[in-house]
């Protein structure tokens, strides 16, 4: 067993896998929890599709300039076309013309149809975009992670260094505004950010499973957690271990790491929603009563609640109709 | 401190303020009254730039609306529509964000002392680690107000700020303004019954179909009587009595 960890370790192709799903392990779940405190949790989906047009409109591009393998400007292309997609969603929701709704569904219709025309018109075929649509990650070359590495730099130093800012954005827009906060450069900030995540993940699980890295791991955290770092830091936890821990399943099992991984996620999740709530229940018989010192402002006397017919008996400490 | 020219909004395709003027000097204490619809809330969403204007000029602390006006000094409590975000957040992290303005984008040192403060000023000290969404209504308003207060501002603008507030913690939130007046704070608030802030009300602006149609001394009401008045030209409002001060007082909702 140890053994095979070690020779694990120690493959270059496995190193570079396990490096691109530690970085979107931890990525996409920060971006995730900012979407999902905005209500916008099929953002990621609605990128990925477009990201599907980029891949493609990078092979055509590619094939045109007669370029070696054709798919080396896939991935430009896919960063290209996620930005400029997730930043007309902001613009469309900003708004308020269209709902954000219709926007993502124009996308994800546009995005899948887009790329299957132009692979087509490209001189590919449908299952070149498999990889993208699914995942590639034992494909990982040095360059890729060279990439994916940068993008994911600056993914952290942006969600990471302006928490406090996206966080104020993403909580209450309006009281953003009313701070003079430069509330549009901070939307476009996260809309980029999704974006880059997007393409970042699109190696390791697929633009089809890109937003349920997003949205899976920050749905477990919410389960146990009543403040937004404290589930930042959880999904991101999460986001890590289901990453890690999936891809490093699939070099003994011949099964799909983007599908091993989302699979994975939501075993955590369907794990800690039925074990959370009988935490709570203990943890909560310790705690404190929910009506702690809260002053009676309101006088009541019997004789006046008699008035209206329901004579109110004076509550005693034993006859709490709720232990009953 | 505001100053407000012509002010007028379109919203969808009506027009909800029809050449609003407004000016609140250094030190004075502004109620905003009128009926609900009347255009309250969009008075004071575009004073603070959350709505566009289609006409007419806002002036904050001197400086036109955008980025040259000084934040810091300017707090504004919405009116609370309950709409939860996706993620839990805590008082304190809700109130920290009262910190961040203008091109300040990250917290400043010692924000949790300043955080905590301001939750002790509303009276929230011991919830500060408590999900907002597990707090009540009224609770969640006096967030709203500690996120307004916490970066200690000279100018507050209060879109009824005291709505479903209980009877206690408005008595304290009168206190903390008073206090804060006294120190020289300005006052811009929307209310329906001057309650509690009434001995501060130094102004009452009255709005009817987004316009102003009374800009003079606040409606004469005392604590402990009801006052309805009929006449056109002096504002009408309701004070409520105080609901300890009479001992045979049936009970009110809390
Ligand atoms: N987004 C909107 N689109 C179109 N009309 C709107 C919109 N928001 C508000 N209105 C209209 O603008 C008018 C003024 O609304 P506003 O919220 O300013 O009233 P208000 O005086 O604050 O009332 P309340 O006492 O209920 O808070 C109302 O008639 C309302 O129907
Ligand atoms: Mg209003």
């Amino acid at each position: 067993m140890i053994d095979e960890l070690v020779y694990m370790l120690t493959d270059p192709l496995m190193q570079r896998a396990l490096i691109a799903a530690l970085l979107v392990g931890l990525t996409a779940p920060i971006v995730g929890t900012y979407l999902v405190q905005r209500r916008l949790s099929l953002l990621g989906d609605g990128i990925g599709h477009v990201a599907l047009t980029g891949v493609a409109l990078g092979w055509l591009v590619g094939a045109a300039m007669g370029l070696v393998p054709q798919d080396v400007l896939a991935i430009p292309g896919a960063v290209i076309a996620a930005v400029v997609g997730s930043v007309a969603i902001e613009i469309v929701r900003s708004r308020g013309r269209t709902s954000g709704d219709v926007a993502l569904a124009l996308l994800f219709y546009g995005g899948i149809a887009g790329g299957v025309l132009l692979i087509g018109i490209a001189g590919g075929t449908q299952s070149n975009l498999m990889a993208y649509l699914f995942g590639s990650i034992s494909t990982v070359t040095g360059a890729d992670l060279v990439l994916t590495v940068i993008l994911g730099v600056v993914i952290l130093a942006v969600g990471l260094g302006l928490r406090a800012a996206l966080f104020t954005v993403s909580q209450d827009e309006e009281f953003a505004i009313a701070s003079g906060l430069p509330v549009r450069f901070l939307n476009i900030a996260v809309a980029v950010v999704a974006a880059l995540t997007v393409t970042v993940a699109m190696r390791v699980v697929g633009l089809l499973l890109v937003s349920a890295l997003m949205i899976v791991p920050v749905a477990v955290a919410q389960l146990v957690t009543r403040s937004f770092s404290r589930t930042m830091l959880l999904a991101a936890i999460v986001g890590v271990t289901v990453c890690v821990t999936g891809l490093s399943i699939t070099y003994w099992h011949n099964w799909s790491p983007g599908a091993t991984i989302v699979v994975l996620a939501i075993v955590v999740y369907a794990v800690v929603a039925t074990v959370a709530p009988a935490i709570a229940r203990g943890r909560r018989r310790h705690h404190h009563d929910p009506h702690p010192d809260i002053p009676d402002d309101v006088r009541v006397r019997p004789e006046s609640t008699s008035v209206q017919g329901a004579p109110a008996a004076e509550r005693k400490g034993g006859d709490d109709p709720c232990s009953a | 401190m505001i100053s407000a020219r012509g002010v007028c909004v379109r919203l969808g395709a009506s027009d909800i303020l029809h050449g609003v003027d407004l000016t609140v000097t250094d030190g004075e204490v502004v109620a905003l009254l009128g009926a609900n619809g009347s255009g309250k809330s969009t008075l004071v969403r575009s004073l603070v730039g959350v709505l566009p204007l289609a006409a007419g000029s806002v002036e904050l602390l001197g400086s036109p609306l955008g980025p040259s006006v000084d934040w810091e000094r300017v707090g504004y409590v919405p009116q609370r529509v309950s709409a939860q975000s996706g993620v839990p957040s805590t008082a304190r992290e809700v109130v920290s964000s009262g910190l961040l303005h203008g091109r300040r984008l990250r917290l400043p040192r010692g924000w949790r002392t300043r955080t905590d403060e301001a939750l002790e000023l509303v009276g929230l000290r011991d919830r500060a680690q408590d999900s907002t969404s597990e707090l009540s209504g009224g609770q969640q308003q006096r967030v709203l107000i500690a996120r307004a207060l916490v970066r200690r501002p000279d100018v507050m603008i209060l879109d009824e700020p005291v709505a479903g507030v209980d009877q206690p913690s408005q008595e304290a939130f009168a206190a903390t303004m008073r206090r804060l007046v006294s120190q020289g704070l300005t006052v811009l608030v929307v209310l329906h019954e001057l309650g509690e802030l009434a001995p501060l009300v130094t102004r009452a602006v009255v709005l009817r179909h987004g316009q102003v149609v009374h800009d003079g001394a606040p409606p004469a009401a005392s604590p402990g009587t009801t006052t309805r008045r009929t006449s056109t030209s002096t504002p009408t409002t309701t004070t409520r009595a105080t609901t300890r001060a009479p001992p045979s007082t049936s009970p009110t909702p809390g």
